[in-house]
């Protein structure tokens, strides 16, 4: 049984899709780009970062695309002046939140906060960064975590416990101190169910997860597999 | 239990009250330290004077007043003790058959009481909690058995949504339009969950409610449970609360033994089962979805909704979810009939309102009033006015996510629609009084402290703003700020409530926009001229 058919308008286009697709799959299938950063194909969404949230016709309150369902007849419009508004400032607050100096980060030129800035404008932070003295973990052989350029958007997490079905990754704390922490905040090094597969590093939208030996900017995260293993996977449950 | 075996023990255990000449009860709220010590003198005193099977003395739940706490009830006669200590015990005993101890008598017609319209609170001190025959012979849990006899599902949503009754958790959804969504989704398994997390600072309603009269909410519940098709629920109820925990465990036991909870409830085919969970301390998880999270064994984080509990709650079924206070107002609504509730109250806020007055109030504690009532009438009339002298300032009404209200409002009725349009909510039921002393920054200052603390981090607005935005209080408040600092705090105030995942972080900027509001001069008396880059800019 398939999920019907529904139409309507994404920034004045008329689309169609199916009732079981978001906002954000219907309006990147008609190639209206909405900006993104916790979201990723192959992981469920989270609706966390807010960037891709929408004016929807009719409702006094903005939407997450990525979680948002579409409905016959609703009128979506992607971008505004007011949309633009808010998401350079949440970029601006992810600037001002952790340590992010580009000029020093292997993820230099492959990073989607830095993609984000680029594409908004951004050449100054108006909030004052709060520079927090966070910790670099390098005990994993392989790889290394650095939490000043986290920008916890949880890709981590969700491919750790979704695709790889590990969960080494989850969050500890509260508010502006939440961090990654590895299995029950232990080194990533002396994680036991970590399987040292490298899907969080490579799912990683910025340079805070990357592989030991990358100098700066030569960190290039390679995505191929994760459609590859949703593709594998929704074949197996058929 | 049938409903016969209900009105025979109701009958039974109200001739075995009706024994003794005297009722002494004795408020033993979590709130009234040292009650113990005057129980055990109390005891003691009956004892030696060998009056035991004349005088009844019991521990009862909160009766209010907790300025003046402890306070001791003596029935019949309706004579209230204030400030009681254990010295007292025996002047108390000695004058039941005499005329009462004036110096520690309240007026019989303190505005405090004679003001008030119990409704919820009804039974609160005049019932000992942890006996559920005390609940019974005043009329406890005939609503239930009445609504499971006599009653279609159907019938009790209907009835409920012609009552008017709206959440008392904050938002003020119609409770009769979310159980009739409960009871349309499609679903075998079905869950009614009762959200007890109740964090706003300074608002202790609901854990009154839980500690003096537990079996009212237990009750509301299975007849929630049973208008929506529910067979199992959950009460969810902080750890910083153990007298309700405890309670609440003492009162699902007793409604188990007696066949009020379990399989086949009153001897008819309806089957509810309860269990208590415990939160671990995060303001968030009174965000029901967040809630339901923590109930399934994750970390207390909102989800995005749509899909709403309704439609895919605990473990995605349909799930009822309300707040202590509202289910605590189903027993009597059911028992009396919709018409009954809907006559108090105002054209769209129906029924009574329980409110925790706290701040710089003589007063302070808890009251029930019909809504509609204005803030002049709660705060001067019921709660005595400000002490020392100062004056009105503003009343903070709604806890972090609230605003604050000044003097020129004063006489606005207390009603969902009235509050939103100055800029605050109803919330739970807070109401913090602020006098002149006081700096609306400071306080509001110290709202935003305790949403940075309490947000959970998901969303990026919530987690990174309300830091900033506490970081930008905390320049007015040092006289640091700047035009600029103004403007950034409007604009990410405004982020805030628009961008924001959950209610928490969407209401967070409230304190700060109401007193931009009312109190803007404030803000502008702490702005010092911009001074050439510093090293902070840098």
């Amino acid at each position: 049984m398939s999920a019907p058919i529904l139409t309507l308008t994404i920034d004045g286009r008329q689309v169609s899709g199916l009732a079981s697709e978001t906002v954000l799959q219907v309006a990147k299938e008609n190639g209206i780009a909405i900006p993104t950063l916790c979201f990723l194909e192959g992981l469920s969404a989270t609706g966390a970062c807010r960037l891709c949230m929408v004016e929807i016709e009719g409702s006094p309150r903005l939407h997450p695309a990525c979680v948002t369902p579409i409905q016959e007849g609703m009128t979506v419009t992607t971008d505004s002046k007011r949309l633009f508004g808010y998401r350079r400032a949440i970029v601006q607050l992810l600037f001002s939140e952790r340590n992010h100096v580009c000029a020093v980060c292997v993820a230099n030129g492959h990073c989607e906060l830095q993609e984000l800035a680029r594409a908004f404008g951004i050449d100054h932070i108006a909030f004052p960064c709060r520079h927090p003295a966070l910790e670099v973990d390098a005990s994993h052989s392989r790889f290394v975590l650095d939490h000043n350029r986290c920008v916890l958007c949880t890709r981590c997490v969700r491919v750790c416990g979704e695709i790889e079905g590990a969960h080494t990754w989850d969050v500890k704390n509260r508010g502006i101190r939440i961090q990654i922490v590895a299995d029950l905040d232990t080194p990533w090094g002396a994680a036991a169910t970590c399987t040292g597969c490298g899907k969080c590093v490579h799912v990683c939208p910025t340079g805070a997860l990357a592989e030991k030996g990358k100098s700066m900017a030569e960190m290039r995260q390679k995505r191929p597999f994760l459609p590859y293993l949703v593709a594998n996977r929704a074949e197996e449950r058929k | 239990m049938h409903r016969e075996e209900l009105a025979a023990l109701a009958a039974e255990h109200q001739r075995h009250l009706d024994t003794f000449a005297h009722h002494i009860f004795v408020c033993a709220g979590l709130g009234c330290p040292g009650n113990e010590a005057i129980v055990a003198a109390l005891r003691s005193e009956i004892a030696e004077r060998q009056l035991q099977d004349r005088v009844l003395l019991r521990k009862a739940g909160c009766m209010g007043l907790c300025a003046l706490g402890p306070i001791v009830l003596i029935q019949p006669g309706e004579i209230a003790y204030h400030t009681v200590s254990p010295d007292d015990a025996a002047e108390i005993v000695a004058s039941l058959d005499r005329e009462p101890v004036a110096r520690l008598r309240l007026a019989p017609d303190l505005p405090f009481f004679a003001r008030q319209h119990k409704n919820v609170l009804a039974l609160s001190g005049r019932i000992d909690p942890e006996e559920i025959r005390d609940y019974i012979a005043a009329g406890g849990y005939a609503a239930l058995c009445t609504a499971l006899a006599t009653m279609r599902p159907v019938d009790i949503v209907r009835c409920i949504q012609e009552s008017g009754l709206r959440g008392r958790g904050g938002a003020g959804y119609p409770t009769g339009l979310k159980w009739a969504t409960v009871a349309k989704a499609p679903g075998d398994k079905k869950y009614v969950i009762c959200n007890g997390d109740e964090g706003d600072p300074g608002a202790f309603m609901d854990r009154s409610i839980l500690e003096s009269t537990p079996h009212a909410v237990l009750e509301g519940m299975i007849i929630a449970a049973y208008a929506v098709g529910a067979s199992q629920g959950y009460i969810y109820v902080r750890a910083e609360y153990p007298l309700a925990i405890k309670r609440l465990r003492l009162a699902i036991r007793e409604a188990e033994r007696r066949n009020l909870l379990g399989h086949a409830i009153c001897g008819l085919g309806f089957d509810f089962t309860l269990q208590l969970r415990l939160g671990a301390g995060a303001f968030v998880c009174g965000e029901e979805t967040a809630l339901i999270e923590s109930i399934e064994g994750r970390r207390g984080i909102p989800r995005p909704r749509p899909p709403y509990p309704a439609e895919k709650g605990l473990w995605s079924s349909p799930t009822l979810i309300n707040n202590v206070e509202t289910y605590a107002n189903i027993p009597r609504i059911v028992e009396r009939g919709p018409a009954w509730f809907s006559a108090l109250g105002t054209e769209r806020s129906k029924g009574t309102k329980v409110f925790a007055l706290t701040g710089k109030i003589r007063h302070a504690g808890l009251v029930e009033v019909p809504m509609g009532m204005n803030l002049r009438e709660i705060i001067f009339d019921i709660g005595g006015g400000i002490p020392d002298g100062h004056a009105f300032k503003a009343v903070q009404t709604g806890g972090p996510s609230g605003g604050c209200i000044p003097a020129e409002f004063l006489d606005t009725p207390v009603s969902y629609e009235s509050l939103n349009e100055l800029g605050s909510i109803m919330g739970s039921g807070g109401m913090i009084v602020i006098d002149e002393t006081s700096s609306m920054i400071d306080v509001v200052r110290y709202f935003m402290e305790f949403c940075m603390e309490e947000s959970c981090g998901k969303c990026v607005p919530c987690r990174v703003g309300t830091a900033q935005v506490h970081r930008l209080l905390t320049r007015f408040l040092e006289h640091r700020a700047t035009a600029a600092d103004l403007a950034m705090l409007e604009d990410l105030c405004d982020l805030m409530k628009h961008a924001s995942l959950c209610g928490l972080g969407q209401s967070a900027p409230n304190p700060v926009l109401s007193t931009l509001r009312y109190f803007r001069q404030e803000y502008l008396d702490r702005i010092v001229p911009a001074e050439p880059a510093t090293e902070e800019q840098a």
